[in-house]
């Protein structure tokens, strides 16, 4: 009769055993900032359906100190998402070769929050063009 | 010699099979220089304090990915780690994680071995050639496509530090992917549809989340995360123009 | 190759994933700024950047219908993924109740949207 007896050790707590486990765990919970703002979004939207009154008192709940500061929370969150989201970026994509060479994890990275510097600036420009 | 002697604490996660209900920790004082290895750390505790400390090696220059094991919480070959960048603290050595342990620091790795051979890891040729035609010719570029993936020593580093394999032990995993990948890409090979039934299963890709730290503890960066994440791409091609193409990867 | 191997059905909420966490990387961090903050307090934009008349011609525009939803949508999706792989990953393997309480949510909001904004009319 066999005398093996492999032993299984157990994956409770695994992402607390590594600062890059933690590091990732940080940058998956950021999801939930995103939900929580698209909830806001989808709350104001149906507001805007229920005509003037409900949408004025939806932007009056956002005037309220405890939405100033959960919408800080939020623009920190996401903020690292969108690091984090591009510093993953060059191991999720096939290797872009130019010229012969690959290009680099660090330009992959770079262009990516250079877009989303770009994106922020062309909507901030756009919404302020359409309130004019 | 007496002067250059210095000692440091290695703990050890010991497991007997027929003695022990699960593994515990032992700590052993080893002398050594400033050239010992973690691998020769063990060494000493096997020669000196208990020879049934069990643990694989072979080569002791990192190319034959026997002597993977935790050190002090990562996975790195024992054989090019050095006990001079622990000291004066302790170092704490346990089998690689994710793993069943058989004994003390050697894991149960034939989970892996069935996935290697479950991703058919040899070039089945796109076209049968017959001697007369002569050799299968291929590019400096086509050979750069897919050359990084075959340096891996299967060493395993990387399903220690996979944490989706550790909680779904059907996961495929990053080197048997990576493998896989080397051969969907050599130009010769005919057979990636074939194992695009296996990439895009529940097995497959889609139970990486992309936490990339296989890549970062890989000793001969083959990077198996890309590999990993590209084939999602693959795969989700072939989800949605399965219908588009007759010959589409699996049913 | 080994037998009995099924579909994994992923891809579509790998997609959806994809172009949420795209989506929201690139504009998540602005939109925040002008709509929970900027606006709010009344800085840098105009004050009326999001008075009634403006958000209803936005919202009856085609291409305002696209963007809220696109935006409400894709951020439910990509977060109901990530929710629902985090979920696993801390030892709730709720399987089908998770799955359901994610993408069931995300589901149900993008229905909802696209109700509201079918509404507003044209």
């Amino acid at each position: 009769m066999s005398k093996r007896r492999p032993y299984v050790r157990s994956m409770d707590g695994w992402w607390k055993k590594n600062p890059y486990f933690i590091e990732y765990m940080i940058h998956e919970s950021t999801a939930l900032f995103v939900a929580a703002y698209a909830f806001i979004l989808l709350v104001g939207l149906v507001r805007l359906g229920q005509g003037e009154a409900a949408w004025s008192g939806w932007l009056d709940a956002l005037k309220s100190p405890l939405s100033l500061t959960c919408h800080v929370v939020f623009l920190v969150a996401i903020l690292y998402h969108t690091y984090t989201w591009f510093k993953i970026m060059p191991i999720t994509m096939p290797p872009i070769i130019v010229g012969g060479k690959r290009v680099g994890p660090e330009v992959i990275t770079g262009s990516g929050l250079l877009a989303a510097l770009v994106a922020s600036l062309v909507l901030l420009g756009l919404v302020w063009r359409l309130a004019l | 010699m007496s002067e250059n002697l210095k000692i440091i604490e290695i703990e050890v996660l010991r497991y007997h099979p027929e003695s022990d209900r699960e593994p515990h920790l032992e700590v052993y004082k080893v002398p050594f220089t400033d050239d010992m290895s973690v691998l020769q750390g063990a060494q000493y505790i096997k020669d000196n304090f208990d020879g049934s400390l069990t643990f694989r090696w072979s080569c002791r220059m990192a190319i034959c990915g026997s002597c993977g094991m935790m050190i002090n919480g990562i996975p790195k070959l024992s054989c090019e780690t050095f006990l001079r960048d622990y000291h004066p603290n302790r170092i704490r050595i346990e089998a690689l994680a994710h793993f069943p342990i058989e004994k003390d620091l050697v894991v149960d790795l034939s989970g892996f071995i069935e996935k290697l051979e479950s991703i058919q890891p040899y070039i089945i040729p796109k076209e049968p050639r017959s001697l007369e035609q002569g050799e299968y010719l291929q590019s400096p570029q086509q050979f750069n496509d897919y050359i990084q993936f075959t340096s891996c020593i299967n060493c395993t580093l990387c399903y220690a530090a996979c944490p989706q394999f550790g909680l779904n032990p059907d996961f495929i995993g990053p080197a048997a992917i990576a493998l896989l990948h080397r051969y969907n890409m050599d130009s010769r090979d005919g057979a990636a549809e074939e194992r695009m039934e296996l990439v895009a299963s529940e097995e497959g890709v889609f139970n990486c989340s992309a936490v990339g730290y296989c890549s970062v503890v890989c000793p001969k960066h083959v990077d198996p995360a890309n590999a990993v994440n590209i084939n999602k791409t693959n795969a989700a091609k072939d989800y949605f123009l399965r219908f588009l193409s007759p010959k589409g990867g699996s049913k | 190759m080994k037998s009995g191997l099924k579909r994994s059905n992923a891809p579509i909420f790998w997609g959806l994933f994809g172009a949420g966490g795209m989506f929201s990387a690139l504009f998540g961090p602005m939109l925040v700024f002008i709509t929970g903050i900027a606006v709010p307090l009344g800085l840098m934009l105009p004050a009326n950047t999001m008075s009634y008349a403006k958000m209803m011609a936005f919202a009856q525009n085609i291409i305002g219908k696209g963007f809220i939803l696109a935006v409400i949508a894709l951020f439910l999706w990509f977060a109901a993924h990530r929710i629902f792989h985090s979920l696993h990953e801390i030892g709730i393997h709720a399987g089908v109740g998770a799955k359901l309480l994610c993408y069931g949510s995300a589901f149900i909001a993008t229905v909802i949207s696209a109700v509201v904004l079918l509404s507003l009319g044209f």
